[in-house]
């Protein structure tokens, strides 16, 4: 496993441990604890027997011909993520988690959630394990991801609705740590995404490389060849920072994270940090960050509750920085248009974070800016996203009709 | 170095064998005409520190009093100019110490050395951030150490024995104690395990310990002037402030500072 270059935590000037001194020996102990843990057969053993039996994996590599018509570049590979238990790449980091809060013997765990696919891979790990499980999460995705909060409950977490603030996933992510601050001797917090105080950027990205390692080794058999193009989706950036990990040291191969762009660039509506923002201190650590003159963080805005976020994982900074990846952005609409497309082309249901990448993709492919071999995490499956692109399009699925 | 404006407070209260009191205001709640009355106030009645707010959007130390006046203050466009606007009309009229309260990223927003230029300008004395801990960024507390601002730093209950030490040796001003784990907010009781904890906390303490985080009530204020050097009062006062304005504040401030008095005797 490899740990951040330089100063411990950083990822160039990133990263970092900006928290309460309260928290500061629970990282410590993750620290130690999640390091002794990498170095047990025992432990690796069982993540990995798990990830196998479990969550199901290897996901299969999957080449999608039709698509690639569509988009005018080929061959085009989706990682099928998707196809995980719970329908998202988020298990593979809970999982691994909750195994981990086994072995420092933390009976409750805590998660943030935004659309709620992170809340649900928790609750899963925890009705596992038979642990207590409390999901913080914005008062406004409750509302329109009412689905995943049920499904929650019923693998037997309490979801608790967050009313302060933008009522999103920022605001979950600053009650899960008010909770951490008030319970830590006996709590972990399952960070859901590359983003935190160290070491918890560093924990996410190792247990979701495994997306990376068998995507590269997937391609390699098929193809004879790397891929020239590794596209994701950028909220907090797991998904992407597990899909690109195994690729960082292939220095031909082109990383590119695509940020929700919301209502466009510069419209005030997006969650484009890496586009848009400046480094700044969120939740732990030092990253690109949506914020005014003030260095008030500012409210983000993207139809894919996942991608809401104002923040962004410290490692990709440094990619950005270092020029290693390149992150670019799609609204709202093309990503809508991309969450129908892919359906009826492959008789696949992208989630919207997930549309995305596609919608980027498409559009690159069509103008002859991307270089094949691509290969797209297809980081979650869109049934969670049904009901509200239906309204969306004047359409109610949950009634079963036109208007 | 000679001590500041806050370390001869500190030293002329140990000479008179008395216990600081160090209330919070949160700047531009519930209005910015309110927080210079506060101050003011305060001062006048014998305030030995203020602790001056900065709002921030996401403060996650904080609990659910803290959180809604910071609200409530950016919802009214205060921001990091209006904190020293307040601080330079109590300047003209006092002498009394301020340590600036706030999360690091307006502070980082700024730029570093202009904020600490523009506060110390303005008259502030201290600067304490919640989430720039010990170690955390050495460079960036390097700077604010080697300035004319005291960094003030914070132990919990969870730190660890060596760490205190350290803690103690490099914080500035005083040493601020978290009466307990968890964020801010007012509360019905304190610890019983605190007299304990603040006594380990001095005997490794070069500067003087003040407790905060559920000190309330003058009852409070009592408990914790016979164990610490001072006590800072934050969320009990912004509720009074919303509850009976500036003047109900200010009378729960003086109930305050008189039960610190008789702690010290």
């Amino acid at each position: 496993m490899t740990t951040p270059a330089g100063r411990a935590g950083r990822y160039g000037p990133y990263g970092g441990r900006y928290v309460p001194e309260t928290l500061i020996p629970a990282l410590d102990e993750l620290t130690d604890a999640y390091a002794e843990a990498r170095a047990d057969p025992s432990f690796l053993a069982e993540f990995d027997a798990l990830s196998a039996d479990y969550v199901g994996r290897p996901t299969p590599l999957y080449r999608a011909r039709r698509f690639e018509t569509a988009a005018g570049v080929g061959p085009v590979y989706l990682k099928r993520e998707d196809l995980n238990h719970t329908g998202a790449h988020k298990i593979n980091n809970t999982v691994g988690q909750a195994l981990l809060a086994r072995r420092m013997g933390k009976p409750r765990i805590i998660a943030e959630t935004g659309a709620g696919q992170h809340g649900v891979a928790t609750a899963t790990a925890c009705a596992l394990f038979d642990m207590e499980c409390v999901v913080y999460m914005g008062m406004e995705d409750v509302e329109r991801q009412s689905l995943n909060v049920y499904r929650m409950e019923l693998l037997g977490a309490e979801v608790r609705p967050v009313k302060s603030g933008t009522r999103t996933l920022k605001d979950a992510t600053n009650e899960a740590l008010r909770d951490w601050v008030t319970n830590v001797r006996d709590t972990h917090y399952i960070i859901g995404s590359v983003v935190g105080p160290h070491p918890f950027p560093m924990i996410v990205r190792d247990f979701q490389a495994v997306i990376g390692r068998e995507a590269r080794r997937q391609i390699l058999e098929v193809e004879g060849r790397l891929p020239r193009s590794v596209v994701a989706c950028v909220g907090g950036g797991s998904n992407a920072m597990g899909m690109f990990h195994a690729f960082v040291e292939d220095g031909d191969v082109a990383l590119i994270g695509v940020e929700a762009s919301g209502h466009g660039l510069g419209s005030g509506h997006s969650s484009a940090p890496l586009s848009e923002g400046r480094p700044g201190v969120l939740h732990g650590s030092l990253s690109y960050l949506l914020q005014d003159a003030d260095g008030q963080v500012a409210p983000a805005h993207s139809i894919a509750a996942g991608l809401d976020y104002p923040g962004v994982g410290p490692e990709h900074s440094h990619l950005l920085d270092s020029g290693r990846a390149t992150y670019v952005s799609v609204g709202d609409a093309a990503a809508q248009r991309a969450f129908r497309e892919l359906p009826g082309l492959e008789g696949i249901i992208p989630a919207l974070e997930t549309a995305h990448a596609l919608a980027w993709v498409a559009e690159a492919g069509r103008r002859g800016e991307i270089a094949p071999p691509v290969a797209i995490c297809l980081s979650g499956r869109g049934d969670k996203d049904v009901v509200h692109v239906s309204r969306l399009a004047g359409v109610d699925a949950g009634k079963g009709s036109a208007p | 170095m000679p001590p500041g404006r806050i370390g001869a407070r500190f030293e002329k209260l140990a000479r008179e064998g008395r216990r600081g009191f160090i209330p919070y205001v949160t700047t531009g709640f519930p209005s910015l005409g309110d927080t210079r009355e506060m101050v003011a106030g305060l001062a006048e009645l014998g305030a030995d520190v203020i602790e001056l707010g900065i709002p921030f959007s996401d403060p996650m130390a904080d609990g659910p009093t803290i959180q809604r006046s910071s609200q409530e203050a950016l919802d009214n466009g205060t921001t990091v100019d209006d904190m020293f606007e307040v601080l330079r009309d109590l300047r003209r009229a006092s002498d009394v110490p301020v340590v600036i309260f706030s999360y690091l990223n307006p502070v980082y927003s700024r730029g570093v050395d202009a904020f600490i230029r523009e506060a110390v300008e303005a008259g502030a004395d201290g600067i304490l951030p919640t989430d720039l801990p010990l170690g955390a960024d050495s460079e960036l507390e390097s700077r604010i150490l080697e300035s004319p601002l005291d960094l003030v730093r914070l132990v919990a209950p969870t730190t660890t024995p060596k760490r205190i030490r350290e803690i103690a040796l490099s914080s500035q001003g005083f040493v601020y104690y978290v009466a307990r784990t968890g964020v801010t907010g007012a509360r019905e009781e304190l610890r019983s395990a605190l007299a304990q904890e603040v006594s380990a906390v001095r005997s490794v303490s070069p500067l003087p310990v003040a407790v905060g985080f559920g000190v309330s009530t003058p009852g409070h204020a009592r408990a914790v002037g016979a164990a610490a050097d001072a006590a800072v009062v934050g969320s009990a006062l912004v509720n009074r402030l919303a509850e009976g304005g500036v003047a109900a504040a200010l009378a729960l401030a003086g109930d305050l500072r008189r039960a610190l008095d008789e702690a010290g005797r």
